[in-house]
């Protein structure tokens, strides 16, 4: 692999990422919705919305990821191909809000007819968004993305059979993982009424998800033959088979209520489809145009891969903290009180501090003006700069406290 | 140093596109519902944090009752900011792609540290809300201090890209493509940076300190003045009463910057027609046929402002082609109400200082409360106008005298509908953002536990 396919490494890890995290997420919204009524119904819904509330925002940022990256390591690509599926990627944006605004909603409504509604509005977006991004990436599969400021059709770009395929395939996915997720969270959750709804779930969206991929088999030769070819008979043909053995792994895992396992499994199943659609497509980004041409010039791919490199390694050990936080209970709303601590009544301040302060914060003032209005040079503004901020924390440390306690209750 | 629209940089070719007006305002309403959001971003955390730690430290449930309350809020702002967030980062290819085929490999990489920026942000968000009550107190504190900074690192990416848009550097233009390109460079070697990152950074403590504040002054004003809210009211209230003060000092630095990287924009801004030695500033008025009208007008002012000299020559309107200027009246108008509000509110900062350092008490007067309920609207006012100030006075512009925005734009039609259908959309979230908060304010105290 050469550096200017890295960053397409990078993005399409990015992609499965969003996919099994963030597509979850989109499922759980459907789930969320298409429970019947009553008590019953109730639990399902709260279920899927307390599993995702934590990682609901970290799991959407992997879309910005992908989007950053592609723009910064294959910018004349990522123009032509945001510009001719503007239509798909708006309706995609569009869907994203709305899932987002109801999250948001959810968590200040406690009425039942509200948050159906909140509910709706969600399942909604949550079917267009994954729908929309699958049929655009039907759009990028299917070479109907050329080169250049929207030279491509605004429409059958991404509303042809491929991308119709891809979308569909992408909601169905969503679904499944969000199945197999919740029932496995129901299960360590104790819940066995909770997971035996989530079970039958997941059984019946991943048989749904298998035959839609087998059916999408013949979409595919008829309308994207070099991409079909690739997948049964080319590159792409083992990551078809890792995908058709971990679906079927899942099946079992999932018949057999061994839902931790079947986690990973469903996740390796639509991430080997993810790897098996970039297989088969490689080296092709655009049609005439190769990943290796699409690329920015070698200092920019190398800052790149440095910057992406140095963030994962803050991300991923603040990911499994996260992930591991949730999925062990420490996170989410007490059930029980927690042990109070033996509480400690001090001041907020030290008594004698006030006046010190204040006449510290008037230094930093004089300070600060001196040398950011008065002075010119860079290094004197950087100095007056500080100066002003150790104004404001030491003014607020003087400040607070004598405005707290200063005034009798009224 | 003149040039002509002529020199076009572009990856995918010319671009015609009649729509350019409504593109631009799509990208605006874009970036006006969100930055908002941003200041909450920036500022939020913090407050939040400092109210938690004195709850800790003094054992007062008041405090940590505070705390959780404004972490709900944080959050649903947060989750309105995630999204508005990736419309922005959307928009970049539906609306610019050809500023982001031709320049995205030199400015990229400042997106792709903010969005790792806004991933640890988001994680550990996740982890503080989720935490209140399983954590102990010092994890608790400490999953908050990632928020903080990563508030800060994200501002610094993003004001990067933008300090870059106005100050170009660490490139060449090859026949319209960018070539020696260095993103370190381009993105941090840049002079300009600097004072546009530590206007917004103060302007978000500005903007949420008011706010906060200015919903307490409300309750104040409706008769409902307990502990809890002079609390509640004291501690935003103190921020932006420190920094709105500072944030004087700063805009009038960022004016020098631009006075010497961007002379266009420093002659909108002010309304300067002609090149001259000791140029005057007029105060309101209206600017037509080169000069501004029926303003007050103060000799020899910005030469002193802009240069420190009272003779300086300061670079007029008619230095460029009439078709490199920006629309003047906007941009001076937008300078003038954020100049005027920052006054304002550096005002009635130093009211509530002297009056802390005389007589140790918040005034007490029935019209500062009208005042403090206005500013919170007001500081976003002078934010986004400040943001016009920025924007629109770099016009006609995408990169600053290297690509027109007329070339940045997409070839595609149904900008009209697109933009028609983003107003729908912004209205209904805004109206539920309101709907949210309302409902979290009526909620009842968890003072205690729950």
């Amino acid at each position: 692999m050469s550096l200017q396919e890295l960053p397409m490494v990078f993005v399409l890890l990015g992609l499965v990422f969003y996919v099994v995290l963030g597509g979850a997420d989109f499922g759980a919204a459907m789930w969320q919705f298409a429970v019947g009524r009553g008590e019953r119904g109730e639990r399902i819904r709260e279920h899927a919305h307390e599993a995702v509330g934590p990682v609901w925002e970290a799991n959407h940022v992997w879309l910005i990821f992908v989007l950053t990256v592609t723009w910064t390591a294959y910018p004349a690509a990522f123009g032509s191909l945001a510009s001719t599926l503007s239509v798909a990627l708006f309706v995609a944006g569009l869907g994203i809000i709305v899932r987002g605004a109801a999250y948001a909603l959810r968590s200040g409504s406690s009425d039942p007819r509200e948050i159906g509604r909140i509910d709706a509005a969600s399942a909604v977006s949550a079917v267009l968004t994954p729908f929309a991004l699958g049929a655009a990436i039907g759009g990028l599969a299917s070479g109907r993305v050329p080169f250049g400021n929207a030279k491509g059709d605004l429409i059958t770009s991404w509303l042809n059979p491929t991308s119709i395929f891809i979308g569909a395939l992408a909601v169905a996915f969503c679904a499944y993982l969000a199945a197999v997720y919740l029932a496995a969270d129901a299960a360590r959750r104790g819940d066995a009424d909770l997971v035996a709804a989530f079970r039958v779930r997941a059984l019946g969206a991943g048989a749904v998800a298998g035959a839609l991929s087998v059916a999408g088999l013949v979409v595919l030769h008829e309308d994207a033959h070099r991409l079909y070819h690739e997948l049964v008979a080319g590159n792409g043909l083992p990551a078809l088979i890792v995908s058709v053995i971990a679906g079927l792994a899942t099946f079992a895992l999932v018949v057999r209520e061994r839902f931790e396992p079947a986690r990973f499994t469903a996740a390796a199943a639509v991430a080997a489809i993810v790897a098996g659609w970039a297989l088969a497509q490689q080296p092709i980004f655009l049609p005439g145009l190769t990943v290796e041409q699409a690329a920015a010039p070698h200092d920019v791919l190398v800052t790149t891969t440095v910057a992406v490199l140095g963030g994962a390694i803050i991300l991923f050990p603040s990911l499994v903290l996260l992930f591991r936080l949730t999925l062990g209970g420490h996170l989410g709303h007490a059930h029980e009180e927690r042990a109070a601590a033996p509480v400690v009544r001090r001041d907020l301040v030290l008594a004698a501090a006030p006046g010190l302060l204040g006449r510290i914060a008037a230094a930093c003032l004089l300070a600060g003006f001196g040398l950011l209005t008065v002075a010119e040079a860079g290094w004197a503004h950087a100095i007056g700069v500080v100066a002003l901020f150790g104004f404001i924390v030491v003014g607020f440390a003087g400040t607070v406290p004598a405005l707290l306690e200063g005034e009798p209750e009224s | 140093m003149t040039h002509s629209l002529v020199t076009l940089a572009q990856a995918l070719g010319p671009v015609q596109q009649e729509h350019l007006l409504q593109a631009r305002q799509m990208q605006a309403l874009s970036f006006a519902v969100h930055i908002p959001l941003v200041c909450f971003g920036i500022a939020f955390p913090l407050m939040v944090l400092v109210m938690e730690w004195m709850g800790h430290r003094t054992g007062d449930p008041l405090y940590l009752a505070i705390a959780r309350r404004w972490s709900r809020i944080m959050v649903a702002l947060f989750a309105v900011g995630v999204i508005t967030g990736t419309i922005l980062s959307f928009e970049m290819g539906l609306l610019w792609p050809n500023f982001t085929a031709t320049f995205g490999g030199v400015f990229g990489l400042g997106f792709a540290i903010e969005g790792f920026s806004f991933f640890l942000e988001a994680i550990f968000i996740g982890i503080y809300i989720y935490g209140w009550d399983r954590l102990s107190p010092r994890a608790h504190m400490l999953s908050a201090v990632p928020i903080v900074l990563t508030g800060f690192t994200g501002s610094l990416m993003v004001i990067a890209v933008n300090a870059w848009m106005n100050h170009p550097g660490g490139f060449r233009l090859v026949r319209g493509e960018a070539v020696d390109i260095h993103p370190v460079d381009a993105l941090f070697g840049n002079s300009y940076l600097w004072h546009e990152l530590v206007h917004m950074y103060l302007a978000g403590y500005i903007v949420t300190g008011f706010v906060v504040a200015g919903a307490y002054a409300v309750a104040r004003l409706r008769g409902r003045w307990g502990r809890y809210e002079r609390t509640a009211l004291v501690v935003p209230l103190t921020i932006a009463a420190l920094a709105s003060p500072v944030q004087l000092l700063v805009g009038d630095w960022a004016a020098r910057d631009v006075a010497e990287s961007q002379p266009t924009k420093l002659a909108a801004l002010e309304g300067l027609g002609r090149t001259e030695k000791g140029a005057p500033i007029h105060i309101l008025g209206w600017y037509h046929d080169g000069e501004v009208k029926f303003g007050i007008g103060i000799p020899k002012m910005l030469s002193v402002l802009a240069f420190h000299d009272p003779n300086a020559k300061v670079e007029g309107l008619d230095a460029v082609a009439p078709d490199e200027r920006p629309p003047v009246n906007i941009v001076r108008i937008c300078f003038q109400a954020m100049v005027g509000i920052g006054t304002l509110l550096a005002l009635l900062g130093a009211i509530v200082l002297y009056l802390r350092v005389r007589r140790r008490v918040l005034p007490e007067w029935r019209w500062f409360y009208y005042g403090l309920a206005a500013a919170g609207p007001l500081s976003v006012v002078a934010l986004i106008c400040g943001w016009i100030v920025t924007e629109v006075g770099r016009q006609p512009w995408v990169v600053y005298r290297v690509m027109p925005t007329s070339q940045a734009v997409t070839a595609a039609g149904g900008i009209p509908v697109g933009y028609a259908t983003l107003w729908i959309v912004y209205l209904a979230v805004g109206a539920g953002v309101v709907w949210i908060l309302r409902r979290l304010a009526r909620a009842p105290l968890p003072v205690g536990g729950d």
